[in-house]
Order: structure tokens, then C-alpha cells, then sequence
């Protein structure tokens, strides 16, 4: 602790007399966590544009039995890249590379993240592998078309010939290894950094939630950096990991991939959990309830989510082993206190529906229906009937690009006037709201009924006898209203900005140390620091009439958990 | 009428909320039950194996609608209830653990009940007889099926025909299921059922048909450039027309 009020003294001291580099200069040389979390966040909504654009097509030609919009050829690429955008480059760095860069350090009252250089390499490597895997398009064969989980064999080189597959996985290699720097960055940030008074149980929910995906990350993405060198070596270099003539397994690619692919899962949401857990308690004026208990759900969110990878593996037929599906079901319970903490938290509160509180709330619906489904999934037998089918696709688009999309637009509109000063157009936001929940459960529930009624994953044609045709008419019309939702995203961003209204230092009336400093803050992020005596110290401040530190409630419960 | 006239503000409101509750729990239910049939959108499975999967599928759906109805209902309650009237600030309550201890107990015990019945049909649907009626070799390829009958005689995709696979009904028929290239997946929507056809791993499963007619059959696995379009037929037929029909197949094979 000493050491890190020491380094602050001096950084700031320095602070005072630089002078800084602006525009593109400081884009390239930037290691401020506040310009490198701007850069991730600005960069992924990109690629969010790019991919949202790439499904458009998609739902173009799902229009009828047998579109012709694209050849099946263009058709299987477009899918592959429209997944890995949104997984690798879109919701996982929007939320650890933008919102923890940019976040945490403010939360916890540190200057930086540990390593500004490492977090700047991080950055570069992100863009780099993004550009690549983009650059798959513009190469003789085309880009990669065997779905973002690029099975063996189908990914080996005489299934997938041509540089196009192996962009991509050099692209997942190089931001494999930015989600890595960057995890190392946010842990050591949150362990050693931390103001003084913040203790661990003082520490913000989306601190802790960044601390646990770090850890997630470390777990989870060195198994798929490796697995990709693998399938590289295995292409170029006349290995046999997954070939079957050489000796090799392609069900091995199948445990290798889903133990990095269902923690990754989690890696994706938690951020975003706790996103919702900062927005919830503010926009109830109370404390977020249950903290301890959502804390250790956290914790046992992670630590199950190590051990259920082959429930996308029971129709290989290769793991039956009820184990799998045990976890499965159980991470259930630990989500469900995550949705019930934040139900209690609201309970008696006095809830303020401006924007980010919009967004949660549609989170929540989304969240919960795919959670629900997400449980008929666990089970195998059921899988058997869905498994590859568009009820899975319904499924993990509610529960991952819902999470993204609303809890991730929740969180840019709550911390959007603490990153630039200014407040975007409630009346906007409020449309973009109710356009993109309306028409986001206008495309995913008919997919749904879809997979029930025997609609494959990955299909460019379906026959008219399967009688899907409404329900992907549906669905084509719901995807294109949401994309129109974004569009509605921009028009505020552009009217914010061209007449800006400023929104001064903390116009939510917020809890956590963010909103104790200047909007935007300063270069090395606070000039003073009110006292830390518990996990609110800027509601402490603002109301001590209601402060934690001398609250009846907090006595009482400490009373009853003490006995 | 005289509970009326004594009602006061705090019991019309419980009353409203538990209307509310109601309209929510049985309204939502109907139209879920009257929309989908009480299929729940699926189908009820052309096999013995595939009925145990839809009634496991019809049990987590009533599960679910319960589930849904408390969390949706408590979010709605909340939403309309606690909001933003005034600029008091509410009681700053942290925790109550009693809640907190039931909302983390009920949930585990309910899955606990969903995992005893899943593994329950697990075991039943995966359970490959030693002595079946008829053994089957299926093999998938890019992009096309082949169905082998012990007897030699062997179905093959041609061209725009889908390959079409003939099973007598009310019997057991073990499939052995091989890939020649890549991952497919042999699924039959209609049977509830699917299950990946791995090139190095051989699958062995049971289907025991339980109702005539033809069924859609289809690659659920992303196989390459036309996995769209590598679909088969099922067609299931009384054991004797099966006999009738397997005769045939031999005699136009040799």
C-alpha cells in the first residue's frame, strides 16, 4: 500500500508539468489506461458495426427457403467471421480491454494499470490480430469458413486450403495473447494498486468481477493461444494432432477448443455482470444487496465454469458422463443469485428509468430467458433434440450478444459523461432502447421455434415443407430493426457531441470512487481522494446522513452473520 | 360487500399485486400452453427413445414456467412498485440473509430434481440392446449418406435424391454410425434425436420407431460448403413391408 501511495506522489508531481501529445500522436503513443480504454472500447464498437452488418446479410438471404443473396461459399464465411468478431474481438475486449481498462483504475483510486506499456502492447495486438482476421476476406480463397469453432478437420489444410484460415488463426493467436496481457495487467492493477481503506470486500462489484475474468482469462486462453499453434503446426508443419492417418484425434480439437470455450463464455459475461451490479444499486439509491453473496456467486461462477466444457460435446457421443451435466445445471444456482441480488437490490429502492437503468432491465428479460433455456441444454437427452439446431443459435445469442449488447450499452451510457464530459440524449437513448429490446426478442425467440421445428445452425437454405419460412421472416425483419437501433446509437453520439451538454463530475449521483474525480479525470486520474471507509465512499461523502460506515442496516446484518 | 367497505389501502394494493401475480402466472402459462400446443414448439419424437426426450423436454418447460413466472413476476413488481416517485432516499438496506440463504437453497434443489430425471432418461435413451432387431452401419461423408443393411445391401446419396433410410417399426434397430472425411451430425428432428458422426470414432445408438410414415433427415454439423444441403429421408414401415422391401434391395444389388 505504502508503495503504491508513493509511486502516485511522484507520477502526479509529474503530471503537473507534462505536456501532451495530442491527436494521432497520442493515439499511437498513449499508455494511459484512459486513452488505451478508449481506443479498445471505440475500436470494438467498430467491429460490433462490422459483424452486426456481416449478420445482416446473413438474415437477407435466411429471408426465403432458398436465397440467393450470397453463394453458399460467401455464405459459410460470412458466419464464421460474424462469430469471431463478436466473440473474440467484440464482446470480450469491449468489456476487459474498454470498459476495466478505463474503469478499474478510477474504481480502486490508482493512478494506471500496473503496466501501461503491457497494456499499450495489448491494445496493438488486439488491432493487429483484428485487421488480420479481416484481411482473410481479401485473399484468392476467401476468408475462413468453418465456424468460429474451426473443428478438426474440417480446418485442417486439405479441408480448408488457402492463407484465408490461416489469418484467422494467427488473428485469434495475437489477440489471444492481448486478452492475456491484458488479464495480468487488471489482476496485478486490482491487487497491488488499490487506494488506501479499499480492501478486497471494499472493492467495487465490477472490480471484482474484472479480477475474477482475469483470472478466468488465465486459465482459459493459453489452452486456445496453444490450440491454435496446433492447428497451425498441424496445416503447415505435418504434425498429427487432430488427423486421424497420423494418429491424431479430432475430438481432441473438441476438448482443447470448449475447455477454452466455455470459460470463455464467462470471460464475455462477468464484465458485464458487473456492469449491472455498479448501474442497479445507483439508479436504486441503495446499496447493491446480498455483496458478499455475489461476490463468492462470482467466484463460483468461475470455478464451474472450468468443468462443464463438454456439454457441447454430448451428441460426439464421447463424454455421456452425467458429471458434465451436473455442473451444467448447478452454475445455474450462481447465476440465479447474480439475477436475484439484483432484483433484491432494487427491492424498496427508489429506481430512476433513465437510459443505463433501461438497459439493464432489458438485459435482465433477455438474460433470464436464455438462462432458462440454457438449462433444458444442460440436460443431454434434451440436447440430443436441439443440439446444432437455431434453438441453440436463440440460446446464446440472448444470453451473450443480449448481455453484450444491453448491459454493454447500459455501461457506455453510465460511464459515457465520466469518459468525455458530456451526457448523450436521454429522449435518444430511450429509443434506441425500445427499439433494439423490441426487435432484439423479435429476432431470437422465432429462432427458437425455428430449432424445435429441426432448422440446423449454419444452413444458407431450409426447404419450404420444414415450415420455417414465417418464423425466419420473422426473425430477418426483428435483426434488421436492431441494426437500425444502432444506427439511432450513432445519431446520438454525433448529436452529443456536435452540441455537447456537459454533465459535470457525477451526474448519476453515483457510489464508487469514479465519481469522485473531474469528467474526464485528470492525467494521472485524482488530484485528492475522499476517505475510504467502505465499499461507497463517494455516496459516504455526498450523503453522510446515510453513509455506510454508521448505517442501522449494516450493524444489524453484521450482528446476525457474527452469531 | 361488507369486506369492501373495510377494505383498506395496504389490503387493496396486496390485492391488486396478487392479481397481478395471477394475471401473470395462469395468462402467461395459457398462452404459452394454448400457442404451442403443450409441444412447447417441439416435436413429441417418432421413437421410443425420442418420447422419453420430449417428456424430459415437457417436465424442464413446467420447471422453466415456474421459475419464470417468480423471476419475471418479481421483476415487474419491483419495476412498477419502487419506482422513482420522489427524490427520498430509501432504506439503505445491505443484506438479509434468510432471503438470501432461500434464494440460493430452492434453486439447488430444483436442479437437483432436473439432473436425477436427466440422467434418468439419459440412460435409457443411450442404452445400446446386445441383441437388436436389425444392425445398421449409416456413414456420412461430404456431402452425402450411406445406410449398409447386413444383408449387403447399401443406400447411397444420388445427386439431387436424397438417400432415403428404411426402418421397420416397433422394432430395434442399432446404429453404427462412422464419418468418411469430416464432423457431421446424423439428425432426425422428427425422432428428437442427433448424434455427430466422427471420422477415428465409431457411435453406436438405438432407435426403436414408433410411428409409420417419412421423416426429414439432415447433417446438423457445419461439413463444408454444401452442409446445407446434405439432408436424407427416413422412411418407417411395418416389419414385414421392411422384409418385403429388403429383399428387393438384395436382389437389386446382385
Amino acid at each position: 500500500m505504502t508503495i503504491a501511495q508513493d509511486h502516485r506522489s511522484l507520477e502526479h508531481g509529474d503530471g503537473e508539468h507534462l505536456v501532451e501529445p495530442r491527436g494521432m500522436y497520442k493515439w499511437l503513443t498513449s499508455t494511459d489506461h484512459k486513452m488505451i480504454g478508449k481506443s479498445y472500447m471505440y475500436t470494438s464498437l467498430v467491429f460490433l458495426l462490422i459483424a452486426g452488418s456481416m449478420a445482416m446479410i446473413i438474415r437477407a438471404q435466411l429471408m426465403s427457403p432458398n436465397g440467393h443473396v450470397v453463394s453458399q461459399q460467401m455464405y459459410n464465411e460470412l458466419f464464421t467471421i460474424h462469430g469471431s468478431i463478436m466473440l473474440y474481438l467484440f464482446a470480450g475486449p469491449f468489456a476487459f480491454g474498454g470498459f476495466a481498462n478505463y474503469i478499474l483504475p478510477l474504481q480502486i483510486g490508482a493512478p494506471d494499470m500496473a503496466f501501461p506499456r503491457l497494456n499499450a502492447l495489448s491494445y496493438w495486438l488486439y488491432l493487429t490480430g483484428g485487421t488480420t482476421m479481416l484481411l482473410g476476406f481479401f485473399t484468392a480463397g476467401g476468408a475462413a469458413a468453418f465456424g468460429w469453432v474451426a473443428y478438426a478437420p474440417l480446418s485442417s489444410y486439405t479441408n480448408a486450403p488457402g492463407p484465408g484460415p490461416d489469418l484467422w488463426i494467427i488473428a485469434i493467436a495475437l489477440t489471444g495473447f492481448s486478452g492475456i496481457f491484458t488479464a495480468v495487467n487488471l489482476i496485478t492493477t486490482a491487487f497491488y494498486l488499490r487506494a488506501p481503506g479499499l480492501t478486497m470486500f471494499r472493492m467495487p462489484i465490477f472490480t471484482w468481477n474484472m479480477v475474477v475474468t482475469g483470472m478466468l482469462i488465465l486459465i482459459a486462453f493459453p489452452i486456445l493461444t496453444a490450440a491454435m499453434i496446433m492447428l497451425y503446426s498441424d496445416r503447415h508443419l505435418g504434425t498429427h494432432f487432430f488427423t486421424v492417418s497420423g494418429g491424431g484425434s479430432p475430438v481432441m480439437w473438441q476438448n482443447l477448443f470448449w475447455f477454452f470455450g466455455h470459460p470463455e463464455v464467462y470471460i464475455l459475461a462477468l464484465p458485464y455482470f458487473g456492469m449491472v451490479s455498479e448501474i442497479v444499486p445507483v439508479f436504486s439509491r441503495k446499496p447493491v444487496f446480498g455483496y458478499k453473496g455475489l461476490v463468492f456467486a462470482t467466484l463460483a461462477i468461475a470455478a464451474l465454469s472450468t468443468g462443464v466444457w463438454a456439454h457441447h460435446m454430448y451428441t460426439t457421443g464421447t463424454v455421456l458422463l452425467p458429471f458434465f451435466s451436473a455442473l451444467s445445471l448447478l452454475i445455474a444456482v450462481p447465476t440465479g443469485i447474480k439475477v436475484f441480488t439484483w432484483i433484491g437490490t432494487m427491492w424498496g429502492g427508489n429506481i430512476s428509468f433513465q437510459t443505463p437503468m433501461l438497459f439493464v432491465i432489458g438485459f435482465l428479460v433477455t438474460f433470464v430467458m436464455g438462462g432458462i433455456t440454457g438449462v433444458m441444454l444442460a440436460s443431454p437427452p434434451i440436447d440430443f433434440a436441439v443440439h446444432d439446431t437455431y434453438f441453440v443459435v436463440a440460446h446464446f445469442h440472448q444470453v451473450l450478444a443480449g448481455t453484450a449488447i444491453f448491459a454493454g450499452f447500459a455501461g457506455f451510457y453510465y460511464w459515457y459523461p465520466k469518459i468525455t464530459g458530456r451526457l448523450l440524449r436521454e429522449s435518444l437513448g430511450k429509443l434506441q432502447f425500445w427499439m433494439a429490446f423490441i426487435a432484439f426478442n423479435l429476432t431470437f425467440i422465432p429462432q427458437y421455434l425455428a430449432g424445435l421445428r429441426g432448422m440446423p445452425r449454419r444452413v444458407p437454405v431450409y426447404l419450404v415443407q420444414d415450415h420455417v419460412t414465417f418464423l425466419n421472416q420473422l426473425s430477418s425483419v426483428g435483426a434488421f430493426v436492431t441494426f437500425l437501433s444502432f444506427v439511432v446509437w450513432l445519431v446520438n453520439l454525433w448529436v452529443s457531441w456536435k452540441r455537447p451538454v456537459l454533465a459535470g463530475d457525477n451526474p448519476w449521483d453515483g457510489h464508487t470512487l469514479e465519481w469522485g474525480t473531474t469528467s474526464p479525470p485528470p492525467h494521472h486520474n485524482f488530484i485528492s481522494l475522499p476517505p475510504i471507509r467502505s465499499q461507497r465512499p463517494v455516496w459516504d461523502a455526498n450523503h453522510p446522513e446515510h453513509a455506510d460506515y454508521n448505517n442501522r442496516h449494516v450493524l444489524e446484518a453484521k450482528k446476525v452473520t457474527s452469531r | 360487500m361488507i369486506g369492501t367497505k373495510t377494505m383498506n389501502g395496504s389490503v387493496a394494493r396486496l390485492k391488486m399485486i396478487s392479481n397481478i401475480r395471477n394475471f401473470i402466472l395462469v395468462g402467461g402459462s395459457a398462452i404459452t400452453l394454448s400457442a404451442c400446443n403443450s409441444n412447447f414448439g417441439a416435436f413429441r419424437g417418432a421413437t421410443t427413445q425420442g418420447k422419453d426426450i420430449f417428456s424430459l423436454y415437457q417436465g424442464f418447460w413446467y420447471t422453466a414456467i415456474g421459475v419464470a413466472s417468480v423471476t419475471f413476476g418479481a421483476l415487474l413488481y419491483v419495476v412498477i412498485k419502487f419506482r422513482k416517485r420522489d427524490d427520498s432516499i430509501p432504506i439503505q438496506r445491505h443484506s438479509n440473509v434468510p432471503i438470501e440463504v432461500i434464494y440460493t437453497v430452492i434453486p439447488t434443489l430444483i436442479v437437483a430434481v432436473l439432473f436425477f430425471f436427466t440422467v434418468k432418461v439419459e440412460n435409457k435413451v443411450t442404452e445400446v440392446s446386445s441383441t437388436p432387431n436389425l444392425r445398421l452401419t449409416v456413414t456420412a461423408f461430404q456431402w452425402g449418406w450411406r445406410f449398409s443393411y447386413p444383408n449387403g445391401a447399401s443406400i447411397v446419396s444420388q445427386g439431387a435424391n436424397y438417400p432415403q433410410m428404411v426402418l421397420p417399426m416397433g422394432e430395434t434397430v442399432t446404429v453404427k454410425l462412422l464419418s468418411q472425411d469430416v464432423v457431421h451430425g446424423f439428425y432426425i428432428p422428427q425422432f428428437d434425436f442427433s448424434r455427430y458422426a466422427l471420422p477415428g470414432f465409431t457411435n453406436y445408438f438405438d432407435l426403436n420407431p414408433t410411428k409409420l410414415g417419412t421423416f426429414i433427415g439432415r447433417c446438423s454439423a457445419l461439413c463444408g460448403l454444401y452442409h446445407g444441403e446434405m439432408l436424407f429421408s427416413v422412411r418407417v414401415v411395418t416389419p414385414t413391408q421392411f422384409q418385403t422391401w429388403l429383399s428387393q434391395q438384395k436382389v437389386a444389388a446382385t
